[in-house]
């Protein structure tokens, strides 16, 4: 089986999580919708550390970002398809 | 090595109230702070017991004070203590853990440090713990099930691949077990905030689930009277934030994934309350804090944890051993000698979840036979006692 390089919970979501740790920009990457067991490729645009977010389509600043088919947060700055989602254009909703 | 047991029954001692233990500690409890040099003394002379020294237990009322003696006397009543020396500086207070823990049936004994000074009372008390432990040495494993079995669980230093694959495969184990009639724990008040709404449907009667909503409510009221920004300091954790988490929202989702698919827990605990609706998943209210949330579980009676890490938390507690799991590669190769069981095969799509769950089971019920855990084998002992407001 080729490398899966990210994971994704729910088809609903607009973020995957990177489970290797040599993500480079420019990398084309193997991801696994763990819902329907489906694959989808995708290019990342920065390195992206093992664990952290990687945007499936453009979410715009404002947006609701959607993990575990649910609203996990506010986008505080637009992020690119491919592009690193976390704290410094991502925050919680509450507190 | 590692010795398969797929079985789901064990050798546990069973003890004079019924329940059964996968330890047999006989321990040296403090009442108070005062009482520490003292317990750790007789622990000292008699090898083989313990003493849980600790902070607190002075000038403490109202709920706070409530919740201290709930605690200690829990944690003497947990089944794996065979037996337990309880030492305070005076004796009133002394006298009322020691009551609550002769209440299991075990045997207890309290001493006071005033009118008798450290010496005497060391000397006292140490006759008296080698006489539990030499006792509590000739007691034997019996054959017990899972429905003997209390288990509790809660997650630590959690980065993505927690939500992703080491809490999946605790809900798992919860689902596989809930059947076979173990009394199981899940806590973490305020690491549901986001998804407490989810939470809330997953209560087994309604009655449960508006329980479960006024704990979060309560608990979320405190965090706001107190906040001084978005907690992005605290929660999620550093460790969390640079294992990829970027919400206490996105960190709850992770989190409720221990307590599996299927199974619905039937009532709400109070923190350190023991559970008396028979058999089932309970959550108690605690704080996501690994050490105190844990200590709580085991004052609730609860005999073995199931920790799932993604950064590397290397929690113990004296009593209730912690197994650890963990799905980061990373965290499995550079903390190998903290980790239980490496779960991260579930990643690369070489594992499944249910065969994972059936692999944390396995570590489990060996644990339960008397393997000694990782964070045992390291002397991991974190005993942390909840504080709900400064003492008068």
């Amino acid at each position: 089986m080729a490398t899966t390089h990210f994971l994704v919970h729910n088809n609903d979501d607009t973020v995957g999580v990177i489970v290797v740790e040599d993500v480079k920009a420019g990398d084309t990457l193997n991801g696994w919708m763990m819902e329907t067991d489906g694959t989808v490729k995708l290019k990342a645009l920065a390195a992206i550390p093992l664990g952290h977010k990687i945007a499936l389509k453009p979410i715009k600043k404002g947006a609701t970002v959607i993990k575990y088919g649910h609203d996990i947060g506010k986008a505080v700055a637009d992020i690119a398809r491919g592009g690193h989602a976390h704290t410094h254009n991502v925050k919680t909703k509450r507190w | 090595m590692a010795r398969k047991s797929s079985k789901p029954t064990f050798m546990g001692y069973r003890r004079e109230n019924g329940r059964v233990g996968i330890r047999n500690h006989v321990i040296i409890l403090p009442l108070d702070d005062l009482s520490n040099a003292a317990s750790e003394a007789v622990a000292n002379n008699i090898k083989g017991t313990l003493a849980i020294p600790h902070p607190y237990g002075r000038l403490q009322f109202g709920a706070d004070l409530e919740l201290h003696f709930r605690t200690l006397i829990g944690t003497g009543c947990n089944p794996n203590v065979a037996a337990v020396i309880v030492i305070g500086i005076e004796p009133g207070w002394t006298g009322r853990v020691v009551d609550g823990i002769r209440k299991s049936g075990k045997p207890v004994e309290g001493f006071a440090i005033e009118r008798n000074g450290d010496i005497n009372t060391i000397a006292a008390a140490s006759r008296k713990a080698k006489e539990f432990l030499q006792w509590a040495s000739e007691l034997e494993r019996t054959p017990a099930q899972m429905k003997d079995l209390w288990i509790s669980v809660k997650c630590g230093e959690s980065d993505t691949t927690s939500g992703l694959a080491s809490n999946p495969t605790v809900g798992n184990l919860i689902d596989k077990v809930d059947p076979l009639g173990a009394t199981t724990c899940f806590g973490e008040t305020s690491e549901i905030t986001g998804a407490e709404q989810v939470c809330a449907t997953r209560a087994k009667t309604k009655e449960a689930s508006k329980k479960f909503l006024a704990t979060w409510g309560a608990y979320n009221d405190m965090i706001m009277r107190h906040k001084t920004n978005d907690l992005s300091d605290s929660q999620p954790t550093k460790g969390n934030i640079e294992g990829g988490l970027t919400t206490i929202e996105e960190k709850a989702f992770g989190n409720l994934e221990k307590i599996g698919k299927k199974t619905r827990y039937v009532d709400v605990l109070q923190e350190g309350e023991i559970p008396a609706k028979g058999p089932g998943l309970y959550f108690m209210n605690t704080s996501s804090a690994a050490a105190e949330c844990v200590t709580l579980q085991a004052a609730g009676g609860f005999v073995v944890h199931l920790f799932p890490t993604g950064q590397g938390n290397v929690i113990g507690n004296p009593i209730e051993p912690v197994i650890k799991l963990t799905a980061n590669p990373r965290t499995a190769r550079t903390m190998g000698e903290h980790i239980d069981l490496d779960v991260s095969a579930i990643l690369r799509r070489e594992m499944t979840l249910d065969q994972a769950g059936d692999a944390l089971i396995d570590v489990m019920m060996r644990t339960c036979n008397g393997r000694l855990t990782c964070a045992e084998a390291l002397g991991h002992r974190e005993f942390v006692l909840t504080r709900l407001y400064p003492s008068a």
